[in-house]
């Protein structure tokens, strides 16, 4: 396989966080296309990294997107770079509207993508005038993938879109990543791995603060032995959706 | 929620601390004692001594002026020390504090002119009076954390200003304060001569309040308190309830407060309602951080070089009498000149006074390191 | 009857300066969770703005249309103030509220003493122009003009606000930011450059209050803002940092149980029955300003 120019490359990442050596040395690459998912245990880094990348805590390291340095800048610099992000907790500002919630998210004005995720989340056009604090669950996490699809990204950060939804909503979310990640590269961490059987063309696996395993998605979720090594999983996904969690004790 | 940067970036103790660095080499092992004892001596001898320490002192060390200004250093180190308690050592920040000193003083003056009672049960009712009202309001405050914490003790502290300056039952003497009762006071307490006794008072109190947060600090209940300074959610999750701890630091400062409103009292032959205002504590957090807030002799040093500057700042009208009247009219007020240098303090002293060695000495030692790193490459 | 009259309007005219000290405290607290305590100074730059323009600013006076000019001056004085310290003492702290809160005490405590160098400590009396002199009829009950002013100024600034949070993007970004600021910068938001929005925001509120408490109270001290900013600490505290309504219906809460009580019972008294009012309003509940805001906030 030929190697492209990266987009976004992860050299070395230290975080502390209160005395806690959280991550210890995490670096990969992602290329400029596809979807790599982020695997891992519950607790060994992998929201500490994607936040790590963003600069939403402080690291060491050297973070390059689409070859330029970006480890001093603010995060807002790195994210007005093209950045889409979906945190885990999804951070929908619950006192504002729908509606507020999609505009607050505009980086150039006039030019936001509103068909496109009304065409995807009906319902967020439905519920416009709604506070953000009374959708449901999943109502949320479509709002929160809405605002990071609203502009026109190089880069879209998905931080674990399934956890704790219903399956009918699981299954939605999947067909909104995967639409996404049709026409952007999608860094997803996820621990449904029927999704990440789905769309994942890279598999970065991390244990312990560390990286400790890369290649593409197929080959590493197609061999039983491996994910159980790697990941904890008692077995390989299934193609069914609601499946295939890991083992999240 | 998402993790808040600012406050992921800057942990409770300050500043991110990768663990690579070694921890500074513990110096010669004095035992604990030996710095208190050897200050202790120091404290009690001053009295004796004539030395005359021109531009610091107007007097002698043992003269009445001189004693006097000590005295009241050492009983605002004491008061900003049981301030400390709560802010430095558990990180609580209150700022009520004023009440429970001005309690103390207010109600030993009552009782002494109005029932005319001894001192020693005036000190006693005062004292029990001024904990059970930090463990009253406090059981009320803490209910709440952080800024609202810090709003609630306020407030309830400017009610007590309140009540004091506007005087309602015609007993706190109003804007005018009260007088020391010196009928039922010991002899030995009463006039310039004895400003000694006053000093000794003062020395005693000093003792009493580093006794008690020092083994109040050491013990199982005040590493509790760390680990509330350090993170209060981690020691609820360890299943530890930090309320009553908490309530516990907030009723043993407000009580070792009001003994300072009484020791106070004493030295200042009165009370006025100065000491209730919420300036007042916002001068007990300025002495608890520019000495070294959560430290054993910060708020101590604080208090006592805060103390001297400001007393000597207002003596010293015509110090600055050469100065433009411009330059000289800000400099006269020592609030200005001190709130001043607190701002400064917190760009650039962060820690305190009492941290600094241990910076000068950590940024010695990088240059050391880099030195030394430099001979590696080389 | 006309004793309640007066003393709602006097109360709600108080609530009124409440209100303009408290809206952009809460502001400042919910946005960058900074207690400021140089609130106070803001209020006392306005007031002493206005006096010393009122008599020394060529165009300005102590009536009409150049008495109004005085009152600019100083709001923009105050202004101008809140900017130079969000830029030149909180921003350099940005991330550490503990040392930002310390640095507003110190100002807190030196802005007032530098006023009190250049214009003494006693108090001086304010300008009070034709237009607020005397007292003007409401339901047959003679309330002083000032009162009315107050609480004109007070649905002024408050619609202003309503209008900056609901028209415009910064006031969206602010309310947003309120709730959590991380995620605003992790929509590619500078955050920041609405911190000194704010700030302006509020010190224009507070000098605007320092002005009309000059009205209020015909005279200026140094050290008016401090008691006057305790009891906005108040109100932020009852009614919380998220409504701009909530701050309102808080302030003049507050104003009214104030006057209520200092006219039935003693003077005095009215302060106090606020804070009762706050530990009641604790005891009973766990709203406003609690638990997320304040838990992990400070330190």
């Amino acid at each position: 396989m030929s190697a492209p120019a990266p987009l976004l490359e992860a050299d070395d990442l230290h975080v502390w966080i209160e005395g806690s050596h959280i991550l210890q040395g995490v670096s990969f690459t992602m290329p400029g296309r596809g979807v790599t998912a982020v695997l891992g245990r519950n607790g060994v880094g992998k929201t500490t990294t994607v936040k790590a990348l963003l600069g939403l805590v402080p690291r060491t390291g050297r973070i390059t997107l689409d070859g330029s340095d970006v480890t001093g800048l603010p995060t807002h610099t790195i994210v007005a770079r093209g950045i889409g992000y979906v945190p885990e907790e999804r951070g929908i500002f619950a006192a504002l509207t729908v509606a507020e919630n999609l505009r607050i998210a505009e980086r150039r004005p006039g030019d936001p993508r509103y068909e496109l995720v009304h065409e995807l989340f009906p319902e967020l056009r439905k519920r416009a005038s709604q506070p953000a604090g009374t959708l449901s669950g999943g109502q949320q996490q479509m709002l929160a993938i809405g605002r990071a699809l609203l502009n026109d990204n190089r880069l879209l950060i998905v931080d674990e879109p399934t956890k704790g939804l219903a399956p009918r909503i699981v299954r939605e979310v999947a067909d909104a990543v995967a639409t996404a990640a049709e026409s952007v590269p999608v860094l997803l961490v996820e621990q449904n791995l029927s999704l990440v059987r789905r769309v994942a063309d890279q598999a970065v696996v991390i244990d312990a603060g560390k990286v400790i395993h890369t290649g593409p998605a197929g080959e590493l979720l197609d061999d039983a032995d491996r994910v159980r090594s790697l990941l904890g999983v008692a077995r390989a996904a299934t193609d069914e959706p609601t499946d295939g969690r890991m083992d999240t004790t | 929620m998402m993790t808040d940067t600012d406050v992921a970036v800057h942990d409770a103790s300050g500043s991110p601390k990768p663990p690579t660095v070694p921890d500074a080499r513990r110096r010669r092992s004095l035992p604990w004692w030996a710095v208190p004892a050897v200050l202790l001596v120091v404290a009690l001898s001053l009295p004796f001594s004539t030395l005359y320490v021109p531009g610091l002192f107007h007097g002698a060390l043992n003269s009445p002026s001189t004693l006097h200004l000590l005295a009241l250093c050492l009983i605002f180190g004491g008061l900003a020390t049981s301030y400390d308690l709560l802010y430095g050592r558990v990180g609580l920040l209150s700022f009520g504090h004023a009440l429970y000193f001005a309690c103390g003083a207010y109600a030993a003056a009552l009782l002494m002119s109005v029932l005319n009672l001894s001192l020693l049960w005036s000190a006693l009712i005062a004292v029990v009076g001024g904990t059970l009202l930090a463990l009253v309001l406090g059981a009320v405050s803490l209910r709440v954390n952080g800024i609202a914490l810090a709003m609630v003790t306020l407030a309830f502290a400017e009610a007590g200003s309140i009540l004091v300056s506007r005087d309602p039952g015609r007993w706190t003497g109003g804007e005018e304060g009260l007088a020391l009762n010196t009928e039922t006071i010991p002899a030995a307490f009463v006039g310039v001569v004895n400003t000694v006794n006053l000093y000794w008072v003062a020395v005693g109190y000093v003792v009493v309040v580093l006794a008690v947060v020092w083994w109040l600090a050491g013990t199982p209940v005040g590493r509790v308190w760390q680990g509330i300074r350090a993170n209060e959610q981690r020691v609820a999750v360890l299943g530890i309830n930090p309320y009553p701890y908490k309530l516990v630091a907030f009723t043993a400062g407000g009580g070792l407060a009001s003994l300072g409103g009484v020791a106070y009292l004493l030295v200042n032959g009165g009370v006025t309602p100065g000491i209730t205002t919420a300036e007042f504590t916002l001068t007990l957090l300025v002495m608890v951080a520019l000495g070294g807030a959560g430290t054993r002799w910060g708020p101590l040093l604080g208090a006592a070089l805060y103390t001297y500057a400001e007393n000597r700042l207002l003596q010293s009208g015509g110090t600055f009498d050469a100065l433009p009247a411009w330059i000289e009219a800000p400099l006269s007020q020592p609030l200005f000149v001190l709130g001043t240098l607190f701002v400064l303090m917190v760009f650039f002293f962060p820690g305190g006074m009492v941290a600094l060695p241990g910076r000068i000495r950590s940024a010695l030692g990088d240059r050391r390191a880099e030195s030394a790193r430099k001979v590696d490459d080389s | 009857m006309s004793t309640i009259v007066l003393l709602i309007i006097t109360g709600l005219g108080l609530g009124a300066l409440y209100f303009l000290i408290a809206s952009g405290l809460s502001l400042i607290f919910g946005l960058m969770d900074v207690l400021n305590f140089a609130h106070g100074a803001f209020l006392a730059i306005g007031a002493y703005g206005t006096w010393w323009a009122a008599g020394h600013l060529p165009g300005a006076g102590p009536a009409g249309a150049g008495f109004l000019l005085a009152v600019v001056f100083g709001v923009a004085a105050g202004t101008l103030a809140a900017v130079l310290v969000e830029l030149c003492v909180i921003r350099p702290l940005y991330g550490r509220h503990r040392e930002q809160i310390l640095a507003t005490v110190g100002l807190s405590l030196a802005v007032p003493a530098l006023i009190q160098a250049i214009w003494g400590a006693d108090p001086l009396t304010f300008p009070r122009p034709e237009l607020v002199s005397g007292t003007l009829p409401f339901l047959g009950v003679n309330v002083p003009k000032d009162r009315y002013l107050l609480i004109l100024a007070a649905i002024a600034v408050f619609v202003a606000l309503w209008l900056f949070n609901s028209r415009t993007r910064y006031g969206l970004i602010v309310r947003a930011g309120v709730q959590d600021r991380a995620m605003v910068t992790a929509l590619g938001i500078d955050v920041r450059k609405s911190f000194t929005l704010v700030f302006a925001i509020g010190g224009a509120a507070a000098a605007l209050a320092g002005s009309l408490g000059g009205l209020y109270f015909g005279v200026v001290t140094p050290t008016q803002g401090m008691s006057l900013l305790i009891f906005a600490f108040i109100v932020v505290v009852i009614g919380g940092t998220t409504s701009l309504t909530g701050c309102a219906i808080a302030s003049m809460t507050v104003g009214l149980i104030q006057q209520f009580a200092n006219y039935y019972t003693v003077a005095g008294l009215g302060d106090i029955a606020v804070v009762a009012v706050l530990a009641v309003v604790l005891l009973t509940r766990q709203g406003g300003l609690t638990a997320k805001k304040s838990a992990e906030r400070v330190a």
